[in-house]
């Protein structure tokens, strides 16, 4: 692999993506280490620059590049706009200039990533970019389907909830039908992404704004991801209550009960924080279905192995 | 002393060859003219005489944001770009809603010389969309202000958008609209809403945004019995109403950018500021209906929305960067390339666009947008349609460099601009008053 940045889901071949999967099962591995240190980034430079709050994502990186011996420095930007003070491009080639070797980056504004990787000399991975994507999530989503499921190829994955501004769907999206899932995509019409008629067409997946529809039938979904409302979504009129959404897309209890009736094998993901009761409802968040609590888990594997092919593969073995 | 110039051997608006004598800023002779002594010749064989260019939407950012353009600055690119007059927009700081804030534009215009710039007076004070500006007074000032708009900002209010319409017909004015209603597109709204946008993750701006306004509006002009002008129309819905409004004999008329005609949103793909702008980029079929407007009379303008910006509000993540590009400079080139070397329009169609209905639509009839015969002004641009050219942002008389024309190639080059019988611009570079 040649790829200096991950700045999207669709940097990955198929190749790529299977790689770094392996590769996350041997880094999993070490997880449950007493010692959980390896020496493979030694004298690299990891700077998770988060422009927007985030604990998991934040604390993954951190704890990736640790285990891996990697000096990695935390800077919470928060606050840094084009209104307020310094620009982005101000604030990334500052730290650029101290020669750090990558760049962890969560941004409010979509792209944000894309931009930063034109201006520095650094390996630049996109942690999260506004409404756009988050492509680790979705590595560590398949990490934790294929852990549950097996190989993802012909499988079928249902993501349901706030497509529009989620960038866990988006970068899922490609990543997934990249290791050759099938996909279907569920959500109310308001909060589908515009021109998903035309992209959906063109590249391949299903769209449905019947919940009940796609977890029944024929074809009942190998894994359903479950996708968090943001609280702001409600006063956007998106739709009229919590209680209303979470009737029609909601992961209720009841529906948890047919779905796992009709595919005992199912696998239900949240990429978390969880608004129980909304989205999904504690009988399935809690359910021996739920691999909620692995994706965690994998997230700091999934970017260790990230962090290994981006900084490491093409000089070290790693020693596992 | 008389100032006489010949131009040698011009094609008349593409017409038959001609030379152009011109004495005192006023063309004197028209046909075979032998050079005399004294007069100075310009030889204009194998380029076409068109009518100066006028520009109904020029953002020039003095007073304000003199570190962006200035009068000067805008003036230069106008002038190197084929243009005569350029009506300056209000949006600077401060905004241009009184009488003595024209005058000031009008005058900072005609110390540079270069184009004739006529300032467009506020529609509300402000641009706040709540009180009107004092339209009358901008009107009856030195500046004769006949295009109001809060250009930048939409006049949302419908209440105040009737009694701007209704009380500019008084002094025969016109209300230029930006046609966005905020609460479909809010301030965020960066790109098309469409599968682009879908796709990476961008703020939509639907096409339907611009559409209700314009619904609106020419609603409105038929209420009032008014003037209403449709700045930077986008989309096909707009132009559709547009064309039913015209058809009823509403007075309704309208302007499309080059870049709405030419750019297309896949350019925001790769989330490069330079390409933000509003209205956003539309897909490549909306570009298609908007050129088949603007040859077919739907639409009856070309304007720019030259918007120059310093480098440090452009060098932004996308969403937080200032919306606008450069056109000036361009302009000609890019409709000529498209519209008239592909056959879809004629130069005398050209010319109408870009010179004779801005200047009809702005109130400048008597001095621009005129025929080239005798005892008319000697404002032309002079054009080479077959020379081929490549953009350089570097080479722009603009203070700004937010180009999204750098490094394209096209046919047609502006190779010098007369005002009133002086040379203001020769291949791009301008010519100051003293040479």
């Amino acid at each position: 692999m040649t790829r200096r940045h991950l700045l999207s889901a669709a940097d990955l071949t198929r190749a790529d993506a299977e790689e770094i999967l392996t590769t996350a099962a041997s880094m999993h591995d070490i997880q449950h280490r007493e010692v959980k240190k390896l020496p493979t980034l030694r004298g690299r430079t990891v700077i998770n620059l988060f422009f927007e709050d985030s604990t998991r994502t934040r604390t993954s990186f951190e704890l990736a590049g640790k285990w891996m011996s990697a000096d990695t420095i935390n800077i919470s930007a928060k606050g840094s706009s084009a209104s307020k003070g310094e620009s982005l491009r101000d604030t990334v080639l500052t730290v650029d200039a101290m020669s750090v070797d990558a760049f962890i980056i969560r941004h409010s504004a979509s792209g944000a990533c894309h931009q930063v990787a034109g201006w520095v000399d650094a390996s630049v991975i996109n942690a999260g970019d506004g409404t756009h994507e988050h492509p680790t999530q979705a590595l560590l989503d398949a990490y934790t389907m294929q852990q549950r499921i097996g190989s993802l190829e012909g499988r079928h994955i249902a993501i349901v909830g706030d497509l529009t501004h989620s960038r866990v769907f988006r970068s899922n999206l490609i990543l997934l039908r990249t290791l050759g899932a099938r996909l279907t995509v569920v959500a109310p019409p308001t909060l589908l992404p515009s021109g998903i008629g035309a992209w959906s067409a063109r590249d391949g997946f299903t769209v449905s704004s019947d919940l009940d529809a796609v977890l029944s039938g024929d074809d009942v979904p190998d894994a359903v991801m479950m996708l968090r409302v943001q609280k702001e979504r409600m006063s956007g009129g998106y739709f009229p209550t919590a209680r209303e959404y979470a009737v029609g897309y909601g992961m209720t209890a009841a529906r948890y009960r047919a779905l796992s009736a009709a595919n005992p094998d199912v696998a239900i993901l949240h990429p978390g924080p969880m608004n129980r009761g909304l989205e999904i409802s504690p009988e399935a968040a809690d359910s021996p279905h739920s691999v909620i609590l692995d994706q965690v888990s994998a997230g700091v594997a999934v970017r260790m192995a990230v962090l290994y092919h981006l900084l490491a593969a093409d000089t070290t073995e790693v020693a596992v | 002393m008389t100032a006489r110039l010949l131009v040698r051997g011009a094609s008349i608006l593409g017409g038959g060859r001609a030379d152009l004598l011109v004495e005192d800023g006023v063309v004197t002779q028209v046909g075979s003219v032998s050079s005399g002594d004294g007069v100075e010749v310009l030889d204009a064989d194998g380029l076409v005489a068109l009518p100066g260019f006028v520009d109904l939407h020029t953002h020039l950012r003095e007073p304000g944001r003199e570190d962006a353009e200035t009068v000067a600055s805008g003036s230069a690119a106008a002038a190197a770009g084929g243009y005569a007059a350029v009506l300056a927009m209000a949006n600077t700081s401060p905004v241009t809603d009184t009488a003595e804030a024209a005058e000031r534009v009008l005058d900072l215009g005609r110390a540079c010389g270069l184009v004739d710039v006529q300032p467009v007076g506020a529609v509300s004070k402000g641009l706040a969309g709540e009180e009107l500006a004092e339209l009358g007074l901008m009107a009856r000032s030195r500046a004769s202000v006949r295009v109001f708009s809060d250009d930048g900002k939409c006049v949302q209010d419908a209440r105040l958008m009737r009694r701007a319409l209704e009380y500019v017909r008084a002094f025969g004015g016109v209300v230029s609209q930006h046609s966005q209603d905020t609460r479909l597109a809010d301030g965020n709204a960066c790109c098309h809403e469409g599968e682009i946008s879908g796709r990476y993750g961008l703020p939509g701006w639907p096409s339907v945004a611009e559409e209700v306004v314009v619904a609106r509006d020419v609603m409105l002009a038929r209420h009032t019995g008014s003037r209403v002008h449709v700045a930077h129309v986008s989309t096909p819905g707009a132009v559709e109403v547009i064309r039913w409004a015209k058809a009823q004999g509403i007075a309704v008329t309208a302007e499309v950018t080059p870049h709405h005609l030419a750019l297309t949103t896949d350019l925001v793909s790769g989330y490069d500021p330079v390409y933000k702008v509003n209205p956003p980029l539309r897909p490549e079929e909306f570009t298609l209906v908007l050129r088949e407007a603007l040859a077919d009379g739907t639409i009856d303008a070309v304007a720019t929305d030259h918007a120059p910006h310093a480098l440090n509000d452009k060098q932004h993540a996308f969403v937080d960067a200032a919306f606008g590009m450069l056109g000036l400079e361009t302009a000609f080139a890019v409709v000529h390339n498209l519209m008239v070397a592909t056959g879809q329009m004629s130069m005398e169609r050209l010319a109408e666009v870009m010179s004779v209905a801005p200047a009809r639509i702005a109130g400048l009839s008597k001095r621009h947008g005129r025929p080239i015969a005798v005892g008319e002004p000697a404002t032309f641009a002079l054009v080479d349609p077959s020379a081929r050219w490549t953009v350089d942002r570097e080479a722009s008389a603009s203070l700004s460099r937010n180009n999204p024309w750098h490094g394209r190639s096209y046919a047609g080059r502006v190779v010098a601009t007369l005002l009133r019988g002086r040379v203001t611009a020769r291949d791009g570079v301008v010519v100051s008053a003293g040479e």
